[in-house]
């Protein structure tokens, strides 16, 4: 029998992994946007969960709405990362700070 | 062993496997490639939770647009990815620290949490039994949601002109159409006639 539980846990493994790649790759852009997009998928397998074993629909309404802006924020920080790639020759990190005002 | 118990573990199991290689994988490649198999077997998991709308909407949106937007940018960015791998050894001892904390936490809140007696009273939408999931979500959003439905439309609306207007550079060197040169041209002064004599030349 697979209870609440069971998916909870595998949402938070997911979750965790994704802040393990925000530490293990500090220099990599792109993949430091892979690791939101995982912990994003994470919030959402809670709350389908949530909404499945609770018998309650919003959760899959709000589901819908973290999709999006989990969309919307890989269009613009994908297109951020070209743009400066173009400018620097490079996606380091570190290198991003010449940007502060 | 049921054949739901039996998909859930296959998909649980491939969703973390396919999270971990994301993050561990030494090509950016090989790493959306994983991301891919990861949101696909969540999915997976979706439709073992009976949201089909949401599951569908994770291959088309996250699998379709996303995952090959960052393909598509990791392959067109020329960069050197092994420098930028060299220094992954140095943050492993913290990350593991913080990373063993962060799951101690939840399992700790996880071991201890029960839902209260009111909750099931308290629903916002309950799932209807004779309604599909797509139609149920689509009759919840178009009614009680659609402000917040619209917003989102937005959202992605403004996400797109911010990406076009962030990555669009005109260039000086390339020939491009101009319309209205061509609109204004006039015939007369395009074209002049000339009375040529036989047997000469201009």
């Amino acid at each position: 029998m697979i209870t609440l539980e069971h998916y909870l846990t595998v949402a938070a493994m997911l979750f965790v992994i994704g802040i393990f790649g925000l530490f293990l790759n500090r220099k990599n852009v792109i993949i430091l946007l892979m690791s939101i997009e995982l912990m994003l998928l994470s919030v959402n397998i809670n709350l389908v969960a949530f909404s499945s074993y609770m018998n309650d629909l919003v959760g899959q309404v709000f589901t819908l709405f973290v999709l999006t802006v989990a969309a919307a924020e890989a269009a613009i920080g994908l297109a951020i990362l070209v743009s400066f790639f173009r400018i620097r020759g490079t996606i380091a990190v570190e290198d991003v700070n010449v940007m502060k005002g | 062993m049921g054949a739901a118990v039996f998909a859930f573990y296959l998909f649980a199991l491939s969703t973390i496997t396919g999270g971990l290689f994301t993050v561990l994988s030494r090509n950016p490649v090989h790493s959306v490639l994983w991301l891919i198999l990861s949101f696909l077997s969540s999915a997976g998991l979706f439709i073992l939770l009976g949201a089909e709308f949401v599951a569908m909407l994770m291959i088309i949106v996250y699998v379709g647009a996303v995952a090959v937007l960052f393909l598509f940018v990791v392959m067109m960015l020329d960069v050197d990815f092994a420098s930028l791998k060299a220094e992954m050894a140095k943050y492993l001892p913290l990350g593991l620290l913080i990373v063993i904390v962060l799951l101690m936490e939840l399992a700790m809140g996880l071991a201890v949490w029960v839902p209260s007696d009111g909750a099931k009273m308290v629903l916002g939408a309950p799932i209807p039994s004779d309604t599909h999931n797509t139609a149920a979500l689509g009759l919840l959003i178009y009614d009680q949601y659609f402000l917040l439905f619209q917003l989102a439309g937005l959202i992605l609306l403004v996400a797109m002109i911010g990406a076009i207007v962030l990555t669009l550079r005109h260039r000086k060197d390339v020939k491009r159409q101009d319309i209205l040169t061509q609109i204004y041209r006039d015939p007369d002064e395009a074209i002049s006639l000339i009375d040529l004599k036989p047997g000469q030349g201009l």
